[in-house]
């Protein structure tokens, strides 16, 4: 299985987001991750999709697909361009007197942030690639993670030309 | 100028060139049918909004006009959707209106709501929930011309109620303004080019057309074509009527219960050209060796269904509108004289279809299927309507129904919706008053719409009913017969039911044919005579459906049958 990142802009209309999401489950396309959210433009929503298919034939459809949708307006696969892939992480672990110094040298070596810290807990964000979030959370396991929250990958592709202009 | 939703709905119908409206009425749009009443709209009342929606299909078939339905919300909307299915995977173009309950009862679970967006998204080309007045005409604009540019398809829209009673001061858009979508689907006049060079270079060549060329009215550009190549040809079923069926060299439709013909050529040819088709499975067979010595080439307006089923060796994208007269020109081009090439090719496929053509066995005095099928196809004029339900008798139809033009044979050929039949034929009669129809229908399936006898009696729509009667839901009996050891489970319809009473009682005449005599004189009355008649031919319960070709085989490894 390979994965692309797909931009998805698309229409900022009521029930848009359902037509993109049911297109891809009764289609049964795999999807690692979606998101969703405003753009530079009011009435442009962009959607961010992480696909993962077995071949470039199966890419073609879910493009091809996704492009029949009437409120979809382009859809580019960043994969095929040099790009900028972030995810934001929020994770919520059980710390105490014994445990917080470990947890905070922990933040300092991914560069990540405490953000919340109570007696029983602190929350740490990370920003960064699907692998180095996927490394915190590895080494947070040795902790009590409570609970986590990812964004899901988004991305944006290096130099001046945006994907609306691609 | 000012007026309400209801109105300015009609108005905007009225702007998209709507003739006739198929009507359900109920709670939540008691205002529009007031203003259809005002407005003097004409429409049909038919028993059940599943035959609305089916017979705005059959309006659409036959007239390749936008049909309209309008139902209420909740229950109303919900009987909809088969029929909305139907359409959606015919690329049939409609535009499907329900009411919604007013906005501040959406979300509430009041009576009779239901979230139409969210049931019709995956069966329609495009939906749209209006909560305000305001934005009516553009969605209405924005449906109509979604529905029948492109790949068509259903368009449905929900309204809430109250936007019918809401003031506007209406003016209906003249254009459109989406960015995600034109309408428009250019062609790569390199793609022809290459198309062309492989006809040079081909032996064998088979034109194979679906329900594509009948959807962008190409059949003349089609005929031009094949007439050039003079090479032979075929449809899927969807595409029946685009080729005339007495064509040299046409060798039936292809695919599960096509010609032997038909499959052995996709089998044999070189070069397969398929025009406006979407290789469902039924037509395929097993589809790694579908097609193993040809080059397939796809004309094809929608860029999803390139490659989505069988892998193809040259594509041209586009709409068939601009790429067949494109290919037919540089075809003329070429010094080549084709149909001298391709002649003895052509000659050989027609024969090895002769080996094994569609055929039935007389028996004594029973009616059977193809027989009566034939005949009515002799009696038929050449701007015949025939309609089909599903079943056996649906692939009778097309085995010996002669279909001479498109929009001639209407059949729901990718949902496979029993019922469709008969309102649909009252959708095409309503269409096209000046062409005869005959529907073929079978015992199972009339019964699944029946009550729309009701509305073509009410409305003296002049249709023939010829129900295929075998007591049996044929062709689940067929497969319990060859691969389930002949258990009949849920599928025997017994003896009871009387056809002709049930057309008597409905307002619509009723007549009862048992013997192969009757076919020559009283069938042939019947078909003639004015005004709508059930005819309810039984035929034994035990005929199969050949040749076949069973479910994950090649299209090569038919089973033929008796001899």
């Amino acid at each position: 299985m390979q994965k692309y990142f797909l931009a998805v802009l698309v229409e900022n209309k009521p029930g848009v987001l359902t037509h993109v999401s049911g297109l891809i489950s009764r289609r049964a396309f795999n999807i690692e991750s979606i998101s969703a959210g405003y753009t530079e433009e009011p009435s442009v929503t962009r959607i961010n999709i992480v696909v993962s298919v077995e071949s470039e034939n199966e890419l073609d459809q879910v493009v091809n697909q996704l492009g029949k949708l009437i409120d979809v307006i382009k859809i580019v696969n960043l994969s095929k361009f040099p790009s900028i892939e972030r995810e934001l992480v929020m994770i919520k672990v059980r710390a105490n007197k014994e445990t917080r110094a470990d947890l905070v040298s922990v933040v300092d070596i991914f560069r990540a942030q405490i953000v919340d810290i109570t007696s029983e807990n602190v929350v740490i964000e990370l920003t960064g690639s699907q692998n180095k979030i996927d490394a915190i959370c590895e080494v947070l396991s040795d902790y009590e993670i409570v609970e986590i929250a990812r964004t899901g990958t988004i991305a944006l592709s290096r130099g001046p030309i945006p994907v609306k202009a691609m | 100028m000012k007026m309400n939703g209801a109105r300015a709905l009609l108005e905007c119908l009225k702007n998209e060139g709507v003739e006739i409206l198929f009507l359900y009425p109920g709670g939540v749009i008691l205002k529009l049918a007031d203003e259809i009443f005002l407005e003097n709209f004409p429409y049909i009342l038919p028993g059940h909004e599943q035959g609305a929606v089916h017979a705005a299909d059959g309006y659409a078939r036959a007239s390749g006009k936008v049909g309209v339905v309008i139902a209420t919300s909740g229950p109303g909307a919900a009987n909809l959707v088969t029929g909305i299915a139907t359409a959606n995977i015919d690329s049939i173009p409609l535009v499907c209106i329900t009411g919604q309950v007013a906005n501040p009862a959406i979300g509430k679970d009041s009576f009779q709501e239901v979230d139409v967006c969210g049931i019709t998204a995956p069966i329609t080309k495009h939906n749209y929930l209006v909560k305000d007045v305001n934005e009516l005409p553009r969605v209405v604009k924005e449906a109509f011309f979604i529905a029948r540019t492109g790949r068509p398809g259903p368009v449905a829209i929900d309204i809430a109620a109250d936007v019918f009673n809401a003031e506007i001061d209406f003016e209906y858009p003249d254009e459109i303004n989406l960015r995600g979508y034109n309408g428009k689907n250019p062609v790569t006049e390199s793609d022809v080019d290459e198309v062309v060079k492989a006809v040079e270079a081909c032996e064998r060549p088979l034109i194979f057309c679906g329900g594509g060329v009948t959807s962008s009215d190409t059949s003349d550009d089609l005929r031009k074509i094949l007439a050039r190549l003079g090479c032979p040809s075929t449809s899927t079923l969807m595409g029946l009527g685009c080729i005339d069926a007495d064509t040299d060299g046409f060798l039936g439709f292809a695919g599960m219960h096509g010609s032997y013909g038909a499959n052995m050529a996709i089998q044999a040819c070189d070069l397969l050209l398929c025009i406006g088709m979407r290789f469902s499975d039924r037509v395929t067979g097993r589809v790694v060796d579908f097609a193993p010595n040809a080059k397939i080439v796809h004309f094809e307006l929608d860029p999803a269904e390139m490659n989505k089923n069988v892998q193809v060796d040259l594509k041209v994208l586009g709409d068939l509108r601009e790429s067949l007269p494109l290919f037919k020109n540089k075809l003329d081009e070429s010094l080549t004289n084709f149909a001298e090439k391709f002649s003895a090719w052509k000659n050989q496929a027609v024969a090895k279809g002769w080996e094994h053509p569609f055929s039935w066995q007389d028996e004594q005095d029973l009616i059977k299927p193809g027989a009566l099928i034939t005949k009515i196809s002799s009696i038929c004029d050449e701007n015949t309507i025939a309609v089909t339900d599903v079943g056996q008798h649906q692939m009778w139809a097309a085995q010996f129904f002669k279909a001479r033009k498109p929009r001639q044979f209407l059949t729901s050929g990718g949902l496979g919706t029993m019922g469709f039949g008969l309102p649909a034929a009252m959708g095409a009669k309503l269409a096209c008053p000046d062409k005869n129809v005959v529907l073929f229908t079978g015992d199972g399936s009339i019964m699944m719409n029946i009550q729309e006898l009701a509305t073509i009696a009410d409305n003296n729509i002049d249709i023939k009913i010829v129900i295929v009667h075998n007591f049996i839901l044929g062709m689940v009996g067929q497969w319990q017969r060859l691969f389930y050891n002949h258990h009949y489970s849920a599928s025997e319809l017994k003896y009871k039911r009387d056809f002709v009473k049930i057309a008597q009682a409905m307002g619509v005449r009723g007549y009862r044919l048992t013997k192969a005599e009757e076919l020559d004189d009283d069938l042939v009355e019947i078909l003639f005579s004015k005004g709508a008649a059930v005819i309810d031919v039984y035929v034994p319960e035990e005929e199969n459906v050949l040749p076949m070709v069973p479910g994950g085989r090649p299209l090569n490894q038919m089973v033929l049958g008796k001899e």
